[in-house]
């Protein structure tokens, strides 16, 4: 099926002009001088976009680089300074939960105000009203003035009225991270089910893991340009390089500290009935200290955590001396679905203090898994009784 | 076909049949009226929620509630009418000075709330304006109706105060009463639209709108009655002067209308009226409503940029 477009970005760029004078005596007083006492700060330039209905789009970036700015000018809250969006179908934004709620109100009088701002008519409120009570599970708090609610309630009661508007477009800025665990599962369990109503959501979001799980599509932002729009795996990887290279442009960790990492290699053995994994690291021992260890984490390309350990929770006996020492870690009979794999590594001492970092170092591949498919490679099997 | 793919087939169905619509207010002038005017109509129900949320808001803690509204007007009422009325002596050149006074404040407690409560609306729903795209005439807009309803509750208490110790005018002098509200509350809302917007770039504006209040409260006929100008000035171009402000004419306007002492006083306590007050009414009413359009027009220019500067 040929899905029409919902939004249209066409050469969007915004300026922000940022005035170091607000009242009217400075103003007054640096009326001439008043185009030095400004600046001017693309944040987003020639923008062009379609976003088609049922897309799942996640806007991921450093911080600056223009992805919430990018989502107000979706949402129509910031104007462009030049280009033009278009839009159709009914939007809802979740921006900062509770936006729109009243203090001294009761939760009830603020779902009928918050309803109606995400465009709601009070007989459609009426209609979902008992569901929204229902998802945020605060029945008994529902004629409470907001004010004295925790911020849990408080965030679960403007999610409810966020997913109950019946939005075509829904805009996520960094909420989804909200009240315990049981109505986290709940809010992912309503994105997937908008997902596969065929409704169509952009978020934003620093979590990687997040992103790649909920995205089809990635736009990665930087200084307000689009670096990569496409396949998440992709676009997650050139956002990890940024932030790489950005760690590498600002080192913290001091080329001569005491201990430094060589080199990872990474290698895969396939043995009968499994796959092993080994790891060589080399570290460079300059000026021993009282302990020290390497930590070391497994990833998926999209940014989920596997397996994390460090070696003061293994039975090794590291060597402290000056000089190159090579350590090998051996994992047997890895169970991990097919794929690519990353190993994070970082070099530190039990108290926590961190001397080298290798992010990303060295990868493997799994090989297909023989029946079914996921991120465990598992042999069930079927018996009927 | 499950039936979330039979959804998701009909709301793309639905969507394919609208048209791609841009984004933002448009500058033109014709228009973008036209856009802004159905853009606020179809956001009805959300200013009447507004509108509620702020009168409810005011009075949710507090036992005495709506009362509150009263009392500060009454007060007022009082002070005047004994320190200006009694001690200073306006009430020897002025009948009924209670019933006048009352209807001095009432107009103008409707004036300054208006345009204080406008003025400080953007910054007051700055959460609000950041995170979700309204038309943002409704949040000056609802501060207008909540003034309304506070107006309301003063007018009908200065109605029973009229029916008890004065009495109506039985004429058609009453029309004016309802074209002077209306006149006032249009203009009001232009220069509101217009503080609201300008607030946000610099926010002074409330502090100046603050001390022009209290100037222009003195410069109407609040505490003392048209005829004190009219001997004073004698018609010069400084009494010509005084009549070009709208709330002066809403005001005399409104006193002609219900203070019926005004008009039949004789003697010491005869009252004059400016010449032509009718005449003069109607063109204030026009140039309200030209200035509201303007106000719009200027406001919609101002708005694109409020998310960024609040």
């Amino acid at each position: 099926m040929n899905l029409p477009t919902l939004v249209r970005i066409e050469d969007v760029s915004k300026r922000f002009v940022m005035h170091k004078d607000k009242s009217i005596k400075e103003r007054l007083v640096n009326f001439n001088t008043s185009k030095r006492h400004r600046d001017d700060f693309w944040a987003l330039r020639d923008i062009n976009f379609d976003i088609s209905l049922g897309s799942t789009v996640g806007l991921v970036g450093h911080n600056g680089s223009g992805k919430s700015t990018l989502l107000k000018v979706i949402g129509g809250i910031l104007q462009p300074t030049t280009g033009t969006v278009s839009r159709r179908g009914r939007l809802a934004a979740l921006l900062e939960l509770g936006a729109g709620f009243h203090q001294d109100l009761t939760g009830r009088e603020n779902v009928y105000l918050n309803a109606a701002i995400l465009g709601l008519s009070r007989s459609e409120t009426d209609k979902v009203f008992d569901e929204i009570v229902e998802f945020s599970g605060i029945e008994s708090f529902i004629d409470t003035q907001v004010k004295f609610y925790s911020s849990g309630m408080y965030v679960r009661l403007a999610f409810a009225v966020a997913v109950h508007v019946d939005p075509d477009l829904l805009l996520v800025d960094e909420v989804l991270a909200v009240g315990d665990e049981p109505f986290q599962r709940k809010c992912m369990d309503k994105i997937a089910q908008f997902q596969s109503e065929g409704r169509t959501i952009v978020l934003v979001s620093h979590s990687a893991d997040q992103v790649g799980n909920l995205c089809d599509r990635v736009m990665v932002l930087h200084g307000g340009l689009v670096q990569h729009d496409g396949d998440p795996a992709e676009g997650i990887r050139i956002l990890r390089d940024g932030y790489e290279t950005d760690r590498k442009a600002a080192p913290h960790f001091p080329e001569n500290g005491p201990y430094r990492f060589e080199s990872v290699v990474a290698e895969t053995h396939l043995t009968e009935g499994g796959v092993d994994v080994e790891v060589h690291v080399r570290v460079e021992i300059r000026d021993p200290q009282p302990d020290w260890g390497i930590g070391l984490s497994i990833d998926t390309p999209l940014g989920a955590t596997l397996y994390a350990i460090t070696t003061f929770d293994m039975d090794v006996q590291l060597p402290n001396t000056r000089g190159v020492h090579d350590v090998t870690f051996t994992f047997p009979n890895v169970s991990a679905g097919a794929g690519k794999y990353i190993f994070n590594f970082g070099l530190g001492n039990k108290s926590g203090k961190n001397w080298d970092q290798a992010p990303a170092v060295a990868s493997f591949d799994m090989p297909p898994t023989s029946i079914g498919h996921g991120i465990l490679r598992l042999e069930p099997r079927a018996v009927a009784h | 076909m499950s039936k979330m793919e039979a959804d998701a087939h009909k709301r793309a169905a639905t969507i394919a049949e609208q048209p791609l619509e841009l984004i933002g207010q448009s500058s033109g002038f014709i228009q973008g009226t036209k856009k802004s005017l159905v853009e606020i109509w179809d956001q009805r129900e959300l200013l009447g929620l507004l509108v509620r949320r702020e009168v409810k808001a005011r009075y949710k803690n507090s036992s005495l509630g709506i009362v509150w509204s009263l009392f500060r007007p009454l007060i007022q009422l009082l002070i005047y009418y004994f320190a200006i009325g009694q001690i200073l002596g306006a009430a020897r050149n002025v009948p009924d000075f209670a019933i006048f006074v009352f209807i001095g404040l009432t107009v103008w407690g409707l004036f300054s709330e208006i345009v204080s409560g406008a003025t400080t609306s953007m910054l007051a729903n700055a959460g609000l304006v950041k995170k979700v795209y309204l038309p943002r005439e409704i949040f000056p807009l609802s501060a207008v109706g909540g003034a309304l309803f506070n107006f309301l509750v003063q007018f009908v208490v200065l109605l029973i105060a009229i029916a008890v110790v004065a009495s109506f005018p039985t004429d058609a002098r009453l029309l004016l009463a309802p074209v002077a509200v209306l006149t006032l509350i249009i203009f009001s809302t232009a220069i509101g639209l217009v503080l609201s917007a300008v607030n946000v770039y610099l926010r002074d504006t409330e502090h100046l709108v603050e001390i022009a209040l209290v100037v222009l409260f003195w410069a109407s006929p609040v505490v003392y009655s048209y005829t004190f100008v009219n001997q004073a000035l004698h018609g010069n171009w400084l009494e010509q002067l005084y009549l070009l402000n709208p709330v002066t004419i809403v005001m005399i306007a409104m006193q002609k209308a219900l203070w019926e002492a005004g008009s039949s006083a004789t003697g010491r306590l005869e009252q004059v009226w400016p010449p032509d007050l009718e005449l003069r009414l109607v063109i204030m009413l026009l140039v309200s409503v030209a200035l509201i359009w303007l106000a719009q027009r200027l406001y919609s220019r101002l708005q694109g940029d409020f998310a960024q500067e609040l």
